[in-house]
């Protein structure tokens, strides 16, 4: 019988020995290279010492830290939650009732934006912004006069590049799982009286409730740790205004060469990427009785 | 119903753990770089599109060296990147022993770090039994010493900065030539008259902000600040100035130029390929006044270069940055370059050294000078005929070595160049004021350093 449990966990041991080496033993070297002040040149490249919680406490007194936790949350927020998620619902809604030729249509230009690889989406993204790019092209068509979009409003254009990008993941997840909605029930409401809304907000979203949890842990942890987007179109500026943690841990990592302190803020990354996850595994056990 | 249940795992188990010894067994047999007779020798470089020159000296110094030494093979290894990118690059690959290089180009800024961190081999035993090294001029090579006074890299060749200017575009606004301003007053007050002259134009830009990095301080803020009775590190005291009155003073005429719109606008400064545009497409087409820009500005437009622009030699000149008030001696420039190192944790440092020697000869360096407009650092080139007609502005910027200065290579000042950069881009895109961002950059650099290291003027 044991033996059989042992053979049991075989199959298994390969991705684990793969997550061993490759996720758990970055991870572990990060977090200890934190307490470290390790660097890229320098008497610390030769020989780190060991400083303690040092690069954890002069997070607090560095004003580009907080302001990159905000940014990083904003950016979640904003692109993930809001954006992606609600307008990824809201597309799938709508493509249940639409006709087949337009939700095939709708369905293939959103997911052209998830098929690129995502460099390309944000060479495609920077030259859409870009103060001669597309859209202040079209605007000026239009008689109007558009801003430097990455200079001016650079938070607003990563989170419309993120959005865009993204929105086709969680279109098809919830695609899939009004597809599992039973039509019985929303009949029933329907023969009940409910309005459009209602039926919504009652049937509906109640019975996708643990796609939209799944969905949600998924597009927060990818949005969280986004970086070719953002350092491809405005690589964290103008002065730190589009400097999310995973911008701000290159930074200080490879540009200034500061491993420790960057490490320090990867390691805050991964804490915060543990909170949400939480969060959410949480939402999903709860809503089974 | 037992059996399929359990031999089906067993076998597809055995499948697996072959797949893992294999993939263990590939990434453990990793190539040995000194097997027998047959030697490898691993040079790292830079290369861009608009920088070929060093790659056709290792090109070449690759088929001298080979021939010379028979079994040995030289692996180049160009890194395409920028100046900042390559040296992370450069820095991770120095890390562990079987990625470090044999050879390398370095910059002479990073050397004394980099020999702190033990990238860098002691090269004077070397030296000593190389002939050429006597032709190398006595200021070249202070570049390669260390703190510890030994030498540790040889210079390539070096530059200077001075202020570029299209002569059609000054003509244009009335201002005689040769242009040569004597103090800061004076660079506003013709930029004023260009502007006057073509709204369109750009005047006079200088480099600001974070996206042209290492630019923004050698080609603009030090021409300023070393310009003023100010500097930036104390050399005698070992101390970084802070609070002084120059630097307010520098980022100050930083906000009148962007202000006016004498440069160019903050957000196109803060993008890190403007320095493109400048060589590239203002310059050529005659849209840019003037601007603070390497010796070396040149190897962009003569024949072969990224920017190919016949007619440079014609319509533009050459000034040196004047000081603030005119004031002695006169002008400002700064000055830089780049060295080749050998490894410290190179396997076959004779070879190592051997290459280098073959890179840097008298026939290779004169080629690198000529094609990458770079000041000679060897005696014998620089009195070489096809240096000195190389192009026409050779002797001008050459002259400039009386007047240049140098970074302050400790470990320290990446980050304090960060900080000044910093506050060029607080200025110049309005966040705070002239006096405000020097107060931000003393308290960062108190923070960097450490009360002991600061010189309050």
């Amino acid at each position: 019988m044991r033996i059989r449990r042992v053979l049991r966990l075989l199959p298994v041991l390969p991705s684990v020995l793969l997550l061993v080496v490759f996720l758990l033993a970055p991870v572990v070297w990060s977090f200890h290279a934190s307490f470290t002040d390790a660097a890229l040149s320098g008497k610390a490249a030769k020989d780190p010492q060991w400083v303690g919680a040092d690069n954890y406490l002069r997070m607090f007194s560095d004003d580009s830290f907080p302001l990159a936790v905000w940014l990083t949350v904003v950016f979640v927020a904003a692109s993930a939650v809001l954006g992606q998620n609600v307008l990824g619902l809201l597309i799938a809604l709508l493509m249940t009732r639409s006709r087949k030729a337009v939700a095939s249509w709708v369905g293939t230009a959103v997911v052209a934006a998830w098929v690129l690889p995502e460099i390309v989406a944000a060479f495609a993204a920077y030259a859409y912004f870009n103060r001669e790019g597309t859209l202040n092209q079209i605007l000026g068509a239009l008689g109007g006069d558009g801003p430097d979009w990455l200079y001016t409003f650079p938070l607003v254009a990563i989170v419309l590049a993120n959005t865009w990008r993204g929105t086709a993941f969680s279109m098809l997840v919830y695609r899939a799982a009004l597809a599992d909605v039973p039509q019985d029930v929303s009949e029933a409401a329907l023969m009940d009286g409910a309005h459009g809304w209602q039926r919504l907000a009652f049937i509906t979203l109640p019975l996708i409730r643990s796609s939209i949890a799944t969905n949600l842990m998924l597009i927060t942890l990818q949005t969280l740790a986004v970086f070719t987007l953002i350092w491809v179109m405005t690589a964290g500026g103008p002065a730190n205004a589009s400097t999310t943690l995973p911008v701000l841990a290159y930074q200080e990592a490879f540009k200034f060469g500061d491993i420790g302190y960057g490490t320090a803020v990867a390691s805050v990354l991964i804490l915060l990427g543990m909170v949400f996850g939480a969060v959410y595994v949480r939402l999903l056990r709860e809503q089974r009785p | 119903m037992r059996r399929p249940v359990i031999t089906f795992p067993v076998k597809f188990a055995t499948a697996l753990v072959s797949v893992v010894a294999v993939l263990g067994a590939a990434t453990s047999c990793s190539p040995s770089p000194d097997a027998g007779d047959s030697k490898t020798l691993k040079i790292v470089y830079q290369k861009s599109d608009s920088f070929t020159a060093l790659d056709a000296v290792m090109q070449e110094a690759k088929k001298e060296f080979e021939a010379s030494n028979s079994g040995v093979t030289v692996d180049l290894q160009a890194i395409a990147a920028n100046d900042d990118d390559y040296g992370t690059k450069l820095a991770l690959a120095q890390r562990a022993a079987d990625t470090a290089p044999d050879v390398f180009y370095e910059d002479t800024f990073k050397v004394r770090s980099d020999v702190d961190a033990g990238y860098l081999l002691k090269l004077d035993g070397y030296l000593e039994k190389w002939g050429d090294w006597a032709a190398f001029s006595e200021a070249a090579k202070e570049a390669g010493r260390a703190d510890d006074g030994g030498i540790y890299a040889v210079p390539l060749g070096t530059d200077t900065r001075a202020i570029w200017y299209n002569k059609t575009v000054l003509q244009k606004a009335g201002i005689p030539l040769p242009w040569q301003p004597k103090t800061w007053d004076e660079i506003l007050t013709a930029a004023r008259a260009i502007k006057a002259a073509d709204p369109d134009a750009i005047p006079f830009n200088m480099y600001a902000g974070k996206g042209t990095g290492e630019g923004t301080v050698m080609q603009g803020f030090y021409e300023l600040l070393y310009g003023t009775d100010s500097s930036l590190y104390d050399t005698d005291e070992k101390k970084w100035v802070v609070g002084s009155q120059g630097f307010t003073d520098s980022l100050a005429f930083l906000k009148t130029l962007y202000d006016e719109k004498l440069a160019v606008s903050p957000a196109e400064a803060l993008d890190a390929n403007v320095w493109k545009k400048v060589f590239g497409e203002w310059f050529p087409q005659g849209k840019l006044g003037a601007t603070v820009e390497g010796s070396y500005s040149p190897s962009f437009w003569q024949k072969g270069g990224a920017y190919e622009w016949a007619g440079y030699e014609q319509d533009m000149g050459v000034a040196m940055f004047p000081t603030q008030k005119g004031q002695a001696p006169g002008g400002v420039s700064m000055s830089g370059g780049w060295t080749l190192a050998v490894g410290a944790k190179s396997k076959s440092p004779e070879l190592a050294f051997s290459f280098l020697t073959t890179a840097l000869n008298k026939k290779n360096a004169l080629a690198y000078d000529i094609n990458n407009s770079q000041i000679a650092v060897r005696t014998d080139v620089a009195s070489e005929p096809d240096y000195l007609a190389a192009n026409p502005f050779v002797k001008e910027v050459s002259a400039l070595v009386e007047v240049t200065h140098y970074r302050p290579a400790t470990a320290d000042y990446p980050r304090i160049s960060l900080a000044v950069q910093v506050a060029t881009e607080s200025v110049i895109t309005g966040k705070q004021s002239p006096e405000e961002a020097a107060a931000e950059y003393d308290a960062t650099v108190r923070k960097l350093v450490g009360e002991d290291k600061v010189l309050q003027k």
